[in-house]
């Protein structure tokens, strides 16, 4: 296989976007991404969206949006995998230029969610878990990282407040991000108080329902010189591993274990252990989803994860910085482009362009998407080449 | 909208909670599987599953789905069974403040949506608190 760069990236601000289309808010972020990396041609290109058929009531995405972006006849793919779609895209893209298959490749993610109101967004997310033994029933997303809280909380004592602070941190982080949907900070207080949505998890536990896309651009690491004269970042390593959908097979309910295999995969790939990594984009759809990821890629022992945002090992300066650009928590979450906004804030990181969420010596970010409540995770780690 | 072909498939398993017993490992899998996760066998003997269980873990849905609206707040929770089967499911006739891991729990039959303009009537099983 050939060594890999990302060597452009784009994204514009996320949030309602009522005036403008799926097709728009895509087009938009991969120009971007092309001029960013100063490309005259794309040779194939990924998209991530988890369900624009039922946001949108368009699926055929791949050719829709190549002809939108001006660059058919190339191969264009939709690549779903719930809520990491946009990392699995990405993930494509990456087998794409190592293989020798192709040279300049796109890796997109797009969702366009406020097209439908609560109950149907609400209802497009839901198809996630399993339909027929969890939906049916009547459970939510939030019901469901709810009942992974409730068995954290009981393994391990973790608090009401620990999960709170996850939220503070990367609202925090997102203050400084101009692209974040809500890019303003909270207080524990403000968190604990807000309305309840699923026992213990409150509003501000949750990431919100958004539009956005978010794209880059991948070649041949030994072309990336002569390609662009954006600074090339390397990926070391990309993983990705399965677990069962519905939440109730699994073994234990407060460990992510498809986070871990990723995990694992991907240090052994790229050679390192979780104390090499600098900082990590990781999936904070809830709280406690931020808490059970540090776990399972190692960063916290088992059931330790809770101490990291109230300690502030996880904050920018920290121990371990987590979710830097505010995670899906501020800068919002359309499900299908989350994936690519993390490689988005990594490339960004490592090349000292994050401005006031700049890491310290940032030289390896790890990037973390998740689909459902874990039944799917894909993990890429990027390195200054 | 599903066709009743989609629901009537299931009715073993939500009506009569069926499930299947791996022959080779005795592992017992709730839904049926073809194929055993645990030794991947794929001989099976259809068994029915015990009404009681203990609860896992558990949440109060405040903000329900669209079918599920008018029934909020409602609680739900994860039990495991005698045998290991796991599964989700709503808990009624309980107090939301009573609610705690471990806690034991029988299975009834219970009605539980009702589908489309017609308000078609969906059953299938709950978990009750055990007095």
């Amino acid at each position: 296989m050939r060594d890999v760069a990302v060597i452009g990236v784009g994204m514009q601000k996320w949030g309602e976007l009522w005036e403008k289309s799926l097709r728009d808010i895509f087009t938009e972020a991969a120009t971007l991404a092309i001029d960013d990396a100063g490309v005259e041609r794309i040779d194939s290109m990924y998209v991530g969206c988890m369900s624009s058929g039922l946001f949108v009531g368009q699926e055929h995405l791949g050719s829709l949006l190549a002809d939108y972006l001006g660059v058919a006849p190339i191969p264009a793919l939709r690549v779903e995998s719930a809520c990491a779609s946009g990392g699995a895209a990405f993930r494509q893209a990456f087998f794409d230029v190592a293989s020798g298959a192709n040279d300049i490749v796109l890796a997109g993610g797009v969702e366009k969610m406020t097209d439908v109101d609560g109950g149907g967004a609400t209802f497009a997310l839901s198809t996630a878990a399993d339909a027929e033994y969890e939906v049916y029933h009547g459970v939510t997303f939030p019901g469901l990282y709810a009942m992974m809280a409730v068995a954290h909380m009981n393994a391990y004592g973790t608090t009401r407040e620990q999960l709170a602070h996850v939220s503070v941190k990367n609202h925090k982080a997102g203050a400084k991000n101009p692209r974040a949907q809500y890019p303003f900070e909270i207080t524990v207080d403000q968190v604990l108080n807000s309305i309840m949505i699923a026992d213990p998890l409150t509003i501000l536990d949750c990431s919100p329902i958004t539009d956005g896309a978010a794209a880059a651009i991948l070649c041949p690491l030994e072309m990336a010189e002569e390609l662009s004269d954006a600074e090339p970042v390397k990926i070391l390593a990309s993983a990705h591993a399965t677990d069962s959908i519905a939440l109730h097979s699994r073994n234990d309910l407060a460990w992510l274990s498809a986070v871990e295999k990723a995990g694992q995969v991907a240090y052994k790939m790229a050679g390192l252990t979780p104390k090499d990594i600098d900082f990590a984009e990781v999936h904070d759809c809830f709280t406690i989803a931020e808490i059970c990821v540090i776990e399972a890629l190692g960063f916290f022992d088992k059931g330790k994860g809770g101490t990291g945002a109230e300690s502030g090992e996880t904050a920018n300066g920290g121990r371990i910085p987590v979710n830097p650009s505010g995670g899906l928590k501020s800068k919002g979450h359309p499900v299908g482009a989350t994936g690519i906004a993390q490689i988005v804030e990594t490339v960004e990181q490592l090349r000292g362009e994050a401005g006031k969420r700049q890491v310290e010596g940032a030289r390896i970010g790890m990037t973390e998407n998740m689909g459902g409540t874990g039944g799917s995770c894909v993990v890429h780690i990027l390195a200054k080449a | 909208m599903s066709t009743s072909a989609r629901y009537w498939r299931s009715m073993p398993q939500r009506y009569r909670l069926e499930a299947a017993k791996c022959v080779g490992c005795g592992m017992e899998l709730f839904p049926p599987r073809q194929i055993c996760p645990g030794c991947g066998g794929r001989g099976f003997v259809k068994i029915k599953l015990p009404e009681r269980g203990k609860l896992l873990t558990y949440t109060v849905i405040r903000v329900g789905p669209s079918e599920f609206c008018d029934e909020t707040p409602y609680a739900m929770g994860i039990a495991e069974l005698e045998g290991g089967v796991r599964m989700t499911a709503q808990i009624a006739d309980c107090e939301f403040d009573e609610l705690k891991v471990g806690m034991p729990v029988k299975i009834e039959f219970r009605k539980i949506r009702e589908e489309g303009e017609a308000g078609i009537l969906c059953y299938g099983y709950k978990f009750v608190p055990e007095r």
